[in-house]
């Protein structure tokens, strides 16, 4: 039914207006500054196959400090850990860890509450009080323990993280669709959609749900750099990713009995995750700041 | 008198905005002059700058707004070298501002006395006793009902109406030299809009306060006004007293706008209505020399496209000033701009029939209270006995104000809800208990509805051409993709917009232009029964008068049925063949408009044509000023629905029964108690004069 109203739509392409709304961003410089920040990180994980780096999870020698000579000849950029792994490649290859389950995760967190947000705003009645109820409960557990408790009963997987964080952060998107479409439910377009007899269905995807987008981009933005915090401290509690491959939170915790010993083994996962947050934030903010501004 | 200095004096104000695409100029060259006591109207189009003006007096242009050049006096000085604090003690004090929404001039959280008491002990030194003393005297001046319960009342306890009030009592209560009122009854009720109208003339007389009035509506200029500026694009483009404005304007978009305003002369058949073809230019594209000139029919090319046109005073008329190159030259029967053209067509057998329609909501309170007190459940009578048929190609008008059941009357006859009692007969076929899901395609085809808003009648997510093609798959019209097409741009040739709006989305459109695609939406099943409500009430005048002509003329070729849902008694007596009057989810009158216009009238139907706004000097309008507001439908008055307002009512009779239905004429049929006799003797409430005769208009 989706594809049926876009079939006759011969409007200017999607590609020209993608062009156009990046142009927008160029009005707020700190929209671009959080854009190159992720694009940074995105870059990195994509080449990271065709990077001259070591394999992240060689043991090479231990304890070797930034700009230190490789046995081979080579350079350990940011030096190696406790184990003798280069810190450089565990890091570009943990972003690409990171990006892709962030992603996914807010993916589907979104998919799931944006479907609660529309049901519960547009039927209404007993679907609203259920899908509230529900959400409410979910919201008054701490998060942390959230985690901990799905992650420990169903295993440290990366299915496992995205459920864990659909849980999490699904209410909060349900209750801000909800809040979105109770107001767009009384346009007249909705009205005309009802009078020529259109599906609930219909109206709860095609005509609803377009509309909300705005306010949901600028908190899809601001949630991914939520997901990417989450990701990092399960990994930092042990129950991210399975073990060797890298992860940033995993990275920070293996430093921690090391004391000051070996500070670059933290400071560099950190500066990573903290960019990336920074990243996501500022073009949050840049994004709603071009938003109030039309 | 000359020797006065003016309260309020603008020159050669020029107001620009910062925006992205750099500054736009939203003001050009503005001067004005308000003598103490004299109301003075700005009138313009929405984007013409007139509420740009307001702003720049208060000095509240925001941030990205700026006064470029030009002086504001208020008693000879000059209010731009005023600092904050001097402008801050002036406003409320001095200047005082009245806007749209009461509502949201009003604190919601604190109670109406206290606010208004606020004002004397911020810019008086007075005890608390004596403000509030003053606060209920002016509630009083101000003609509230119980005004010593409305100073305990938060804002949000009392009707849309009696805050309009507070908000003016507020006003003046600190004895303003100036007061601005900015389409302070657009959102108000016809009926409840002539008395605060009445009120604003009434204290500008009591008070000598003078008034700066903009509004977009020509006939509450008359009421109010001696002076009047026309604006249009930024620039004022004629300015004289009412009369020589009103009587002898020299400006075409003057004439223009009253030519596009449904007068009681105009007739549908043999006087329509003719629209200013295009519209305002924006602010960026602004035309060389004249800005009308692109939509002026006496354009004249190196004349009006060449330098800037100054105002200039028209000869043995006192103050009367006219931006326009070739004011003396214009010959006004030969360029006029083509009428809309509307053919009388004879209308047929009866489509829509509706029979006892009745329509209850009941609203559960989840109060404890309520559910000891056991009643916990409230019926909303929202529809009671609907009775009425509507022929093929007929017009009939459904005109009341909010909350008379109008709109509960469309939703039922569209589908989204069921009938509580009685029939809604289409083409033979009930359809009172049959939602629009229930129903067949081809049906809900037959019944389409044109939106009053044309901000919301489409869905801004997608394109023009999808959204008409929606509505033409859903009814089966066409199947095939290409014939889809060409029905697209068939419909948009009926409603006479180019055939690549199509690709375009909604917000590319202008007010005007998305209206038009609703009706071609609404259209695109053949429609037996078109249910327009409202559907030009939120768009300019010029704009108004092709919409309304465009309904007609596509209704006038399919012989559909229109039923229009108005509360504009002007515009309905220029469209509509037959009208149904409602109050309080009952039909008062009804019958053909002719006899609805004309006496015998229900009371409220009296009421309400004496409350109709009418710019036409050579019309005479008996006043008739209801009290009060209009009763909630949850808790309506028993007997009679109108008799808590009615200026007719006889007795007790009128509170405890309901009247019964007088017929007059074939169809002619009156809702009340009032005796045959004081029917007869009822004479006509709009009376026009023309050459020294009287001539009632009907």
């Amino acid at each position: 039914m989706t594809a049926e109203i876009q079939s006759n739509d011969t409007s200017p392409s999607a590609l020209s207006k993608m062009v156009k709304s990046i142009g927008l961003l160029r009005e707020s410089p700190i929209a671009i500054f959080g854009l190159s920040l992720i694009l940074f990180w995105v870059i990195l994980a994509i080449l990271a196959p065709v990077l001259p780096l070591y394999d992240p999870n060689a043991p090479l020698e231990p304890f070797k400090f930034p700009m230190s000579e490789a046995r081979d000849g080579g350079l350990y950029w940011l030096g190696t850990d406790h184990k003798g792994r280069d810190i450089l490649s565990r890091v570009i290859f943990g972003a690409q860890q990171v990006l892709i389950w962030a992603t996914t995760a807010t993916v589907v967190a979104y998919i799931v509450g944006m479907l609660m947000g529309v049901i519960a705003g547009y039927l209404g009645g007993w679907y609203d009080e259920v899908i509230s109820f529900i959400s409410n409960v979910l919201l008054s557990f701490p998060v942390i323990v959230l985690y901990i408790i799905i992650i420990t009963y169903l295993g440290a997987t990366g299915f496992n993280i995205v459920l864990a964080v659909t849980f999490a952060s699904a209410p909060g998107i349900m209750r801000i669709v909800r809040g979105l479409v109770l107001d767009l439910r009384t346009r007249d377009y909705i009205f005309a959609a009802q009078t020529r007899g259109e599906s609930s269905m219909y109206i709860m995807l095609v005509e609803l749900l377009p509309n909300a987008r705005g306010p949901l981009i600028v908190d899809a933005c601001l949630r991914l750099g939520y997901t990417t915090i989450t990701i990092a401290m399960l990994g930092y509690l042990g129950l991210g990713l399975p073990p060797p491959d890298p992860d940033w939170g995993k990275m920070i915790a293996e430093t921690q009995p090391l004391g000051s010993f070996a500070g670059h083994m933290a400071v560099v996962p950190a500066a990573a995750i903290s960019s990336l947050v920074l990243g996501f934030n500022l073009l949050a903010d840049g994004l709603r700041e071009i938003s109030m501004k039309d | 008198m000359e020797e006065q200095t003016p309260i309020l004096e603008c020159r050669n104000l020029c107001i620009s905005y910062d925006t992205r695409g750099g500054e736009i100029p939203a003001v050009i060259d503005f001067n004005m002059k308000v003598m103490p006591g004299q109301g003075v109207g700005i009138v313009g189009e929405s984007g013409c700058g007139k509420s740009t003006v307001a702003l720049a007096i208060m000095q509240y242009l925001g941030s990205n707004g700026y006064i470029k050049s030009g002086e504001i006096f208020f008693h000879g000085r000059d209010m731009r070298t005023m600092s904050e604090d001097e402008l801050r003690a002036l406003r409320g004090s001095k200047i005082a501002m009245i806007y749209q929404e009461p509502m949201a001039s009003l604190n919601p959280s604190m109670k109406i006395g206290d606010q208004l008491a606020e004002v004397p002990l911020f810019h008086e030194d007075v005890t608390v006793a004596e403000a509030k003393e003053r606060a209920l005297a002016l509630l009083e001046a101000v003609k509230l009902p119980d005004p010593k319960r409305i100073m305990d009342s938060y804002p949000h306890q009392i009707s849309g109406g009696q805050q309009q009030r507070v908000v003016i009592a507020m006003a003046l209560l600190s004895k303003p030299d100036l007061l601005l009122l900015d389409e302070p009854t657009t959102a108000l009720d016809v009926t409840v809009e002539r008395g605060i109208v009445e009120l604003v003339k009434e204290i500008s007389a009591e008070f000598g306060t003078a008034m700066i009035y903009i509004s977009h509506n020509l006939g509450l200029i008359l009421d109010t006004c001696d002076r009047v500026t026309v604006m249009y694009s930024g620039e004022a483009v004629e300015d004289g007293t009412v009369h020589e404005v009103f009587d002898d304007m020299k400006h075409p978009y003057t004439s223009g706008l009253f030519a596009s305003i449904p007068l009681p002369g105009a007739d549908k058949n043999e006087r329509p209505l003719v629209p200013i073809p295009g519209q305002l230019p924006l602010p960026h594209q602004r035309p060389k020399g004249c800005f009308f000139g692109p939509r002026c029919a006496f354009f004249t090319d190196g004349v009006c496209n060449t330098d800037k046109v100054p105002m200039r005073p028209v000869p043995n008329e006192e103050a009367h000033t006219v931006r326009c190159a070739r004011f003396e030259e214009i010959d006004w029967a030969e360029g006029d701009h083509e009428a809309v053209s509307v053919k009388s067509v004879k209308s047929g057998k009866v489509v829509l029939k509706v029979r006892n329609m009745k329509k209850y909501y009941e609203i559960k309170s989840s109060s404890v209270i309520a559910m000891i007190r056991g009643d916990a459940v409230k019926t909303v009578k929202a529809n009671e006995d609907i009775n009425f048929d509507a022929r093929e190609a007929e017009t009939v008008a459904i005109v009341g104000e909010s909350g008379c059941g109008k709109s509960t009357f469309a939703k039922v006859l569209m589908g989204l809800e069921e009938a509580t009692a009685g029939e809604v007969i289409l083409n033979g076929e009930d359809l009172a208990n049959v939602t629009v899901q229930k129903r067949k395609a081809q049906t809900v085809g037959h019944l389409q509805m044109v939106f009053q808003n044309p901000f919301d009648t489409l869905n801004p997510s997608h394109s023009v051409g999808s959204q008409i093609a929606r509505v033409i798959r859903k009814f089966g019209v066409e199947k095939d993709p290409d014939k889809v097409r060409a029905k697209v741009n068939d419909l948009l040739d009926l409603v006479k917009l180019p055939r690549d709006f199509a690709h375009r989305r909604p917000r590319q459109l202008s007010g005007g232009q998305k209206q038009r695609i609703g009706i071609a939406r609404a259209f695109a099943g053949n429609p037996a029964v078109v249910v327009a409500d409202e559907p030009v009430s939120a768009l300019d005048v010029s704009v108004q008068a092709a919409v309304t002509g465009l309904l007609t003329e596509i209704q006038n070729e399919l012989r559909s049925t229109l039923l229009f849902i108005s509360h504009d008694l002007s515009v309905v007596r220029y469209l509509s063949d037959r009208v149904v009057v409602m109050y309080l989810g009952h039909i008062v009158e009804q019958g053909t408009t002719d006899e609805v216009f004309s006496p015998p009238y229900h009371p409220y139907t009296e009421a309400l044509l004496s409350a109709v706004p009418i710019a036409d000097t050579s019309v005479e309008q008996k006043q008739i000023i209801l009290e009060g507001d209009i009763p909630s439908a949850v808790n309506p008055p028993p007997g009679c629905p109108f008799q808590t307002r009615c200026p007719r009512k006889i007795g007790s009779i009128c509170e405890t029964e309901l009247p019964p239905l007088k017929e007059f004429q074939d169809g002619h049929r009156i809702l009340c108690h009032l005796d045959d006799d004081v029917f007869e003797s009822m004479e006509p409430v709009i009376v026009m004069h023309e050459d020294g005769d009287v001539v009632a208009v009907t």
